[in-house]
């Protein structure tokens, strides 16, 4: 929608305030305006996040695609595609990387649906 | 081996550097300030905003009038690399740090950012690098054999941004990056990437790239660079930089980590400076916990590198009129191709010249911010108007909401809008829909990650669960080398490994071999007819490919200058060159020695109609170092003296060297001067006994013994050269 410039019967309520006080308030609501977005990435995960979880375990970029890929398929994200990859290799007894390297293969999802539900 | 440290007369080895590049290490993580110099004294001079100086480097042009020295700015330099190939731009890298570039920024390719996951090997990218580990590795390697050569710290600069954000960001802090730009305000608005996975994966990739102090640049200088009428975003740059910012101490990150990409709005013929200068003022009263990344104007950048440096330059006086911690450079070829090697340099010496040159000058020169003032009314309307802009947008649902009813990018002067600004859907865009809520068991059994994360209870670290992430243990860190058979490094040095084995030369201006020149052409013609005729000129000139890239008239009929490129494969080789040698150069004593012995006298005059004497004085007068400094007895007879006059003079003083100056004039009276006054030596029968001498800003030595002189010199001539020739050839002479 396209509007005149309203700045002069906007800005009433600003005309008052020192120029600390109104930095002080540009700063309040750029806080209001990114609380909720921190707030969302607090509780939500996506696909390039799990990959660099796994990445930060020392797995090659082509076996975190495969890993995280087939997590995001099974609905594993939620968990956190590390912890399919640390169950795994605690219940195998072997690095992670190597578990991450059988799940890419296709072994170990038998694991994660027993833990977590879904489709072996 | 590329691990030997680099020789500056050598060039540096790519096939070496990519020599085990599998187990190279970072060495360092973070960014790098350069160390400041209080009240510096370099040369005859004290500075106030300098930096300590490097072991080698490029002085400006006329340094060698100030004892060569090549003072460093305050602030970090940055230059920009797009060529798409990593092998070249670490080459032109070297060019640039040597030159006073400390921050390395290198484009990425068009495209990378919709790639969900990372790119392996190393694939040429156009408009920009491939950015892959193998990449970055090698560009960092390279980067700290420059650091070592230059003497002082590189910072290496790449993108967390696109679909993959958080997974370039482990790769950037596994590698050594030390800034990046991460701004999901930019996914949203210019990569048209779902709202909501840009900002979740935003948290992350902050917050890793916080646990290893890596510098960030925003991204809100793009609205600048997109807005139909780019001095009216100014209300919304605030708003940009200040919700990355909050979102970034939000999410972990340091404040003095977080950098603003500040471009000054305007460019003349706009009254850019009354514009921009508050604008800069609102900034930095609002973020001055900030780092600010002086970045240049490029919205009304066109193709005529003239106009790029001065906008480049009117820029620099708002960095040092306000403040800048990194300042950017753009260079001036920006508005007509991807960068070419010189003009990274050309920017960079932009930046440095300015910077130096205006040393201090915040001390002398005061902003007017008193009560009335139009700076200071100017600076809170600005304030004003971002507070509106938020206080809306929050009416409005915040920010989410905002970006759907096009808030951003809009060409109004915020609270006026033109509904043109650029409108995004939250369930839209690329990977809509692709972020998960976290279970009450989610669980990232790795270090620096950001979110609820439920581990087991008393752990020290995360990672101790499996042994250790890569951020704790680098040796964890996998490295792929390539993926692509064929697009990869190894075949790009193949194509050009002849060259480089002989030795050949052959120009280019982004990759080796690319044979890319420009001709600049004056046509006495009307532009576009210019532009026709010279792409017949450049077939004319064996130029394939020929391109025009700027045009300007000069007068609509009289003519127009014309820009053009094309490629030119020739190769020379150097062993095939006859190359006279550089002229030799005599120490002091052994000069003043023979100069006292041969009670050596000159005379000297500027010959012709001519005025000038400057160039003569710089020869003779010993406060320029000039002759007189080792005991030559001379006689300045003046300015547009005739020969016969010279002549006469020296006999009549029984000198032993005649010197006269002489400009290049189109009625060819220099090269009759000199014959002239050859000619009337052998007449009187002193040529023997005299050695004449000729110079002038265009005489080269060829033409002037061609035309009967001793010796010419050209410009850059010193005293020393001409004293080292009269001693050397009298004495071969045995005069």
């Amino acid at each position: 929608m396209a509007r005149e410039d309203t700045y002069l019967e906007w800005r009433g309520h600003l005309a008052g305030l020192t120029d600390e006080e109104l930095e002080a308030r540009f700063w309040e609501l750029a806080q209001q305006v990114v609380d909720p977005l921190v707030a969302l990435a607090r509780t939500h995960t996506s696909p390039s996040i799990e990959r660099s979880v796994l990445m930060r375990m020392g797995i090659d970029s082509p076996t975190c695609m495969a890993v995280a890929g087939e997590c995001e398929k099974r609905g594993l994200l939620a968990h956190g595609a590390g912890q399919v990859v640390l169950h795994c290799s605690t219940t195998w007894d072997c690095a992670v990387t190597e578990a991450a390297r059988r799940l890419a293969a296709g072994e170990g999802w038998d694991l994660a649906a027993q833990k977590w539900g879904g489709a072996a | 081996m590329s691990e030997q440290p680099l020789q500056p007369n050598e060039k540096l080895d790519v096939a070496a550097l990519l020599e085990g590049i599998e187990h190279y290490r970072p060495r360092r993580n973070g960014w790098h300030w350069r160390e400041l110099v209080p009240d510096q004294t370099l040369y005859k001079f004290s500075y106030k905003e300098t930096s300590k100086g490097l072991t080698n480097s490029i002085p400006l042009p006329a340094a060698h009038y100030f004892g060569f020295i090549d003072p460093q700015p305050d602030c970090v330099v940055t230059t920009e690399i797009a060529s798409g190939r990593f092998e070249d731009d670490i080459r032109r890298m070297r060019m640039a740090a040597w030159h006073g570039a400390d921050h390395m920024m290198v484009i990425r390719t068009a495209g990378q950012s919709h790639m969900d996951g990372l790119l392996e090997g190393t694939p040429e990218g156009v408009g920009g690098i491939a950015v892959t580990r193998k990449q970055v590795r090698a560009t960092r390697k390279a980067l700290d054999l420059i650091e070592d050569e230059v003497g002082r710290p590189i910072n290496f600069h790449s993108y967390v941004s696109g679909v993959a954000g958080p997974e370039m960001a482990v790769m950037f802090a596994e590698e050594g990056v030390n800034g990046a730009h991460q701004d999901p305000q930019y996914n949203v608005l210019y990569r048209n990437i779902n709202m909501y996975r840009s900002f979740v994966d935003a948290a992350v990739a902050k917050h890793v790239m916080a646990s290893v102090r890596m510098a960030q640049i925003d991204g809100a200088h793009n609205a600048n660079a997109t807005a139909v009428e780019a001095w009216k975003v100014m209300p919304e740059l605030l708003v940009q930089h200040a919700i990355n910012c909050a979102y970034s101490v939000s999410v972990g990150m340091p404040k003095e980590d977080i950098c603003l990409s500040t471009v000054p709005p305007d460019a003349a013929p706009a009254p850019c400076m009354r514009m921009d200068l508050p604008y800069a003022v609102a900034l930095r009263d609002l973020f001055g916990e900030y780092k600010m990344r002086a970045q240049e104007n490029t919205r009304y950048m066109e193709a005529d590198g003239r106009d790029a440096t001065v906008s480049h330059v009117m820029n620099l006086v708002i960095s040092r009129l306000t403040s800048a911690d990194i300042q950017s450079t753009i260079t001036p070829d920006e508005g007509r191709n991807v960068p070419w090697h010189y003009n990274n340099i050309a920017a960079v010496n932009t930046a440095k010249q300015s910077l130096v040159g205006m040393d201090g000058m915040r001390e002398m020169v005061h902003l007017d911010r008193s009560e009335g003032s139009e700076l200071r009314s100017k600076v809170r309307e600005i304030k004003e108007r971002a507070v509106l802009f938020f206080e809306a947008m929050l009416r409005d649902g915040g920010y989410f909401a905002g970006v759907e009813k096009a808030y951003f990018v809009d060409s109004g002067l915020f609270p006026e809008t033109h509904d043109d600004g650029i409108a995004r859907k939250s369930a839209g865009g690329v990977a809509a829909g692709t972020i998960v809520e976290r279970a009450d068991d989610y669980m990232a059994p790795v270090c620096h990650h950001f979110g609820d994360n439920h581990l087991p209870e008393g752990l020290d670290k995360a990672c101790d669960l499996f042994g250790g992430c890569t951020l704790c243990d680098h040796d964890k860190v996998p490295f792929i080398d390539e993926l692509d058979p064929v697009d990869n490094v190894n075949t790009r040095l193949a194509q050009t490994a002849e060259l480089r084995e002989k030795g050949l030369i052959k120009p280019e201006v982004e990759w080796a071999a690319d044979g890319w020149v420009v001709v600049t052409l004056f046509l006495p013609t009307a532009p576009r007819v210019a532009e026709f005729a010279a792409l017949e000129l450049g077939k004319a000139m064996n130029l394939r490919e020929c391109e025009v890239i700027n045009k300007q008239v000069m007068h609509p009929a009289e003519g127009s200058l014309i820009e053009m490129k094309g490629r030119l494969d020739v190769a020379v080789d150097p062993a095939t060159l006859v190359i006279p040698p550089e002229p030799e150069v005599m120490s002091d004593e052994e000069i003043k020695e023979f100069v006292a012995e041969k009670a050596i006298k000159c005379v000297a005059a500027t010959v012709g109609q001519d005025e000038h004497s400057v160039g003569m004085r710089e020869i003779i007068d010993i406060k320029h170092g000039g002759i007189e400094k080792w005991g030559f007895t001379c006689e300045y007879l003046g300015t547009s003296v005739p020969v016969e006059k010279v002549l006469d003079a020296a006999i009549e003083h029984a000198a032993q060297v005649v010197l006269i100056s002489t400009i290049i004039t189109h009625g060819d009276m220099h090269r009759s001067n000199m014959e002239k006054l050859a000619d009337l030596a052998v007449e009187k029968g002193v040529r023997d006994k005299l050695l004449l001498i000729s110079g002038g800003t265009q005489v080269t030595d060829e033409l002037a013994r061609s035309w009967g002189m001793d010796a010419g010199f050209g410009r850059r001539t010193k005293g020393i050269n001409v004293a080292s020739f009269v001693v050397k050839t009298m004495r071969e002479r045995g005069m």
